[in-house]
């Protein structure tokens, strides 16, 4: 048996991936909350509910209607939108000018209803969702053995965070959201519609989350409880990249994945709790994040 | 004597509140098109809710605010821009994560005839050397330039600058003095709030003076040094 550092290769490699995987989650979650927070003022903590509800759209359109996963990943992120859409008209929309503890407050309480009404439902024992047959396999690298699934799900969040953050940095949708971040008023006098915007941004921070839901699905049972046991974490990876830092959210996912990954390997005793651990030596001598601008 | 309904911007019994502080009580004036006018006062007398109320930018606002004969006064302050009036905000807002190039064509072009981005970088050349700088990393002066450069090209002919020589060196105002009076000429009408009012008199046509959120005289540019003690004692200096 191959071994680095006395440590199996394949075990090593098997939980780096793992890593990468959860890595890949908490980048996906934490960029949608850091654009939601920067701009809307809101910790949006019904974010791990929205998660699962991409996940649960794709399982109940597979079951009931027979749409299969492609059809999933492209829907259920419009789907959920368009219900934290409503949400943010009807309820977020009036809590901005008010302490971020209230947005806070009302979107926990909102995951929590939903949460209850997925669990009343389905229960919580969670329902498999198959790995799409274009998907299905592996490849075996000599080292490891990589599903094929799992590389699709690090590619396509790669891509999907590079896609958002060139979007936010590079284009002049961007700049307006740059703008609007720092001095909405402002923006909104120069001709910008603000509002509509602020609604857009948080119907795609919310698909952000559904469109990571559908491709949990097929690693992760689908199970109402699956965005509040990561959301904490997600949490986590929010307050040491810097609230509200896009590049932040999307590295500081990626590497305290891999960092739990490799917790597991030499420490596994410490691998449920690395990340908080990491949280608050940020915490006390960085506050406003390792990619955090001022307090 | 003018006719005012040719008045370009009509602003008349307009008040604003902050929450529960009434700032404006009634103010009444007009500016007609291709005119400069300076709102001239105190500290807190209103200037700047004057200019922020017009632009939409207070919520709690009343009375009437026409431009092109368009009541304005229940708009919203992105329909308002639309309509061709813009503002460059007494401080500055210039965009810290927007570079001097961002920050310069953020502003949409809300109607055509605005000036080629060319045109006003001939005006500020100073701000086409520094396109690539972070806007927060200008000078004072630089940021005022662009604060003001970045709304001559959205087409808007109604500028609204909120004491753009505050806080810079003599030279510069002396600069932003040529501006104004280059985009005068250019056919813009321009409301301008200033406190140095020996710098208004080089570049305005008349001069309201407001106190305690009212307008209390109106005196034309060539006027001002006839009525120089009054002023001053308006002005308490
Ligand atoms: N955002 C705000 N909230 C509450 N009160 C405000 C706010 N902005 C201004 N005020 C108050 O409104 C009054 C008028 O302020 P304004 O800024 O319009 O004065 P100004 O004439 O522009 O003064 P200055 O010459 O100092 O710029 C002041 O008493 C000020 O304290
Ligand atoms: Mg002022």
């Amino acid at each position: 048996m191959m071994t680095l550092f006395g440590i199996p290769t394949a075990a090593l490699f098997g939980q780096l991936l793992l890593g990468l995987i959860n890595g890949a989650f908490y980048a996906m979650l934490s960029l949608g909350l850091a654009l939601i927070f920067g701009l809307l003022n809101i910790i949006n903590f019904s974010h791990g509910a929205q998660y699962m509800m991409g996940a649960f759209v794709a399982w109940l359109g597979l079951t009931y209607l027979g749409a299969n996963y492609w059809v999933a990943l492209a829907l259920a992120p419009v789907i959920v939108a368009a219900f934290g859409i409503v949400l943010e008209r009807t309820m977020l929309s009036r809590l901005y000018k008010l302490d971020h503890l209230y947005g806070l407050l009302l979107t926990f309480g909102l995951a929590l209803i939903i949460e209850g009404f997925f669990r009343q439902l389905y229960g919580i024992s969670g329902m498999p969702y198959a790995v799409p047959k274009e998907l299905a396999g592996g490849w075996n690298l000599g080292f490891m053995y990589l599903p094929i699934y799992r590389a699709w799900v690090v590619f396509a969040s790669l891509v999907l965070c590079i896609g958002t953050w060139l979007l936010i940095e590079k284009t002049k949708l961007g700049a307006y959201l740059r703008a609007a971040t720092e001095n909405p008023a402002l923006v909104q006098a120069f001709g910008i519609n603000v509002p509509v915007m602020i609604t857009l941004t948080y119907g795609f921070g919310v698909a952000l989350a559904a469109f990571a839901g559908v491709l949990a699905a097929p690693i992760y049972s689908v199970n109402p409880l699956m965005g509040s046991n990561l959301i904490i974490v997600v949490f986590a990876v929010v307050v040491i990249g810097g609230m509200g830092s896009i590049m932040g959210s999307i590295v500081t996912g990626f590497m305290l994945g891999i960092l739990e990954g490799l917790t597991k390997v030499v420490y596994p005793e410490a691998a449920g709790t690395v990340i908080f651990m990491v949280m608050v030596i940020v915490l006390l001598i960085k506050p406003a994040g390792l990619f955090g601008k001022g307090a | 004597m003018r006719n005012d309904n040719g008045a370009l911007l009509k602003v008349d019994g307009l008040e604003a509140w902050y929450g529960e502080s009434h700032i404006l009580h009634g103010m009444k004036f007009d500016v007609h098109q291709g005119e400069v006018v300076t709102l001239l006062g105190r500290n807190g007398a209103g200037k700047s809710t004057t200019m922020r109320s017009i632009m939409g930018m207070v919520a709690k606002r009343k009375g009437s605010v026409t431009f092109e004969g368009t009541e304005t006064i229940a708009m919203n302050s992105n329909k308002i821009a639309r309509l061709g009036v813009a503002l460059c905000p007494e401080e500055r807002g210039i965009f810290a994560s927007l570079n001097v190039k961002e920050n310069m064509v953020l502003p949409p072009v809300v109607k055509p005839g605005g000036l080629p981005l060319s045109e006003v970088y001939d005006l500020f050349p100073r701000l086409a050397e520094r396109a690539n700088s972070q806007g927060t990393k200008l000078s004072g002066g630089e940021q005022q330039m662009l604060a003001i450069a970045r709304i001559l090209r959205t087409g808007a002919t109604m500028l609204l600058l909120d004491e753009p020589t505050e806080g810079l060196a003599p030279v510069i105002v002396q600069h932003i003095g040529d501006i104004i009076r280059k985009l005068k000429e250019r056919g813009f009408t321009i409301l301008l709030v200033e406190q140095n009012f020996h710098f208004a008199a080089t570049v305005a046509d008349r001069h309201y003076v407001v106190e305690h959120g009212h307008v209390i005289d109106m005196i034309p540019n060539a006027e001002l040094q006839a009525n120089m003690g009054k002023l001053k004692g308006y002005l308490g200096v």
